[in-house]
């Protein structure tokens, strides 16, 4: 249970205190829907990641391997020799998104001109090869689909963690400890009051026992 | 400035095939070297793809990477086919979520 505030039993503490749970309450349901609106967007995010990554991973391996293949059938060196000068540079146009106030990253392609994919001359190597490049380089934009899909999920689940221990702390802790003293402040202030009456009564009846 | 470019970073073998494909590419054979070249390639791209055997050995070192919008750190299959770890990636971002995996229990 949480430890007891220690607060001096007056009326401004008392109003003080009223103000701060009023905050607290009001912050907590806010947070609360932030959480949920949270997770039904990351739920989304996560179907959509593992979808992606599931094809992404069936495709690249079947074209990793293609490639491979490509690879042993032809001459040390000159596999090397004909992709170590890329014809196409893949650049990217990044930028941020904002969800739920977590800024993830926006990812589109940007394909520079080119009039062909493949830098090589096709007399010097297999057609295996050509295939095998022709698919990879459609997987890319999958690739970068999965890269913005993936982050998102990462950034939004980490965020969601750290707003439940928010949401927690203030429900369990925060909130429970501030009625407490709100409580034994009003507890207090009562029997002051009480005291007060006594012993105005008691002074009264002194007063006209004297007489 | 980063660079609005990928970079690969894996084993020669499959490096070359994303060369092809206009990516940046860097081959790393040992834990050290990938390591290095990571903390690197974090500074100056956007995105990285690193072969799924590197990423599971240097784990700690991509989970700092983790909330920051950039780099996107993305782990592919190697040569040798998947090893289910980004799929396992996916399920621990639902546990961490949610508390339980609700979504691709089987």
């Amino acid at each position: 249970m949480a430890s007891k505030l220690k607060v001096n039993p007056t009326r401004m503490e008392l109003r003080r205190l009223k103000d701060r749970k009023k905050t607290a309450v009001r912050g907590h349901k806010l947070l609360k829907d932030k959480s949920d609106e949270m997770i039904r967007q990351f739920l989304g995010y996560a179907k959509e990641n593992m979808r992606l990554r599931l094809e992404v991973e069936q495709e690249l391996s079947n074209a990793l391997a293609e490639f491979m293949l490509a690879k042993s059938v032809s001459q040390d060196g000159v596999i090397w020799e004909a992709l170590s000068m890329p014809a196409i540079g893949m650049e990217l146009e990044i930028g941020t998104k904002n969800i739920m106030s977590v800024n993830v990253p926006s990812i589109g392609i940007k394909k520079s001109e080119s009039t062909s994919l493949y830098p090589y001359s096709f007399a010097s190597v297999t057609s295996e090869l050509d295939k095998s490049i022709s698919t990879i380089s459609v997987l890319a934009e999958k690739l970068i689909k999965l890269a913005e899909v993936e982050k998102t999920c990462n950034m939004l689940a980490t965020e969601i963690e750290k707003n439940r221990r928010r949401v927690n702390a203030l429900e369990y802790i925060m909130i429970p400890q501030t009625e407490e003293a709100i409580h034994d402040i009003t507890m207090k202030l009562d029997e002051n009051e009480r005291g007060n009456i006594v012993r105005l009564m008691k002074v009264k009846t002194m007063l006209a026992n004297r007489e | 400035m980063r660079k609005e470019k990928i970079a690969v970073l894996g084993d020669s073998d499959i490096t070359l095939a994303f060369k092809a494909i206009g990516m940046d590419v860097y081959n790393a054979n040992s834990v050290g070297e990938a390591s290095e070249k990571l903390r690197i390639l974090a500074r100056n791209y956007s995105v990285i793809f690193i072969t799924e055997d590197l990423a599971v050995q240097i784990e700690e070192q991509i989970a700092k990477y983790r909330n920051r919008t950039y780099p996107a750190i993305i782990p592919i299959p190697s040569s040798n086919g998947t090893t289910g770890y980004g799929v396992q990636n996916i399920k621990k971002d639902v546990e961490k979520a949610v508390g339980t995996d609700i979504l691709f229990k089987d």
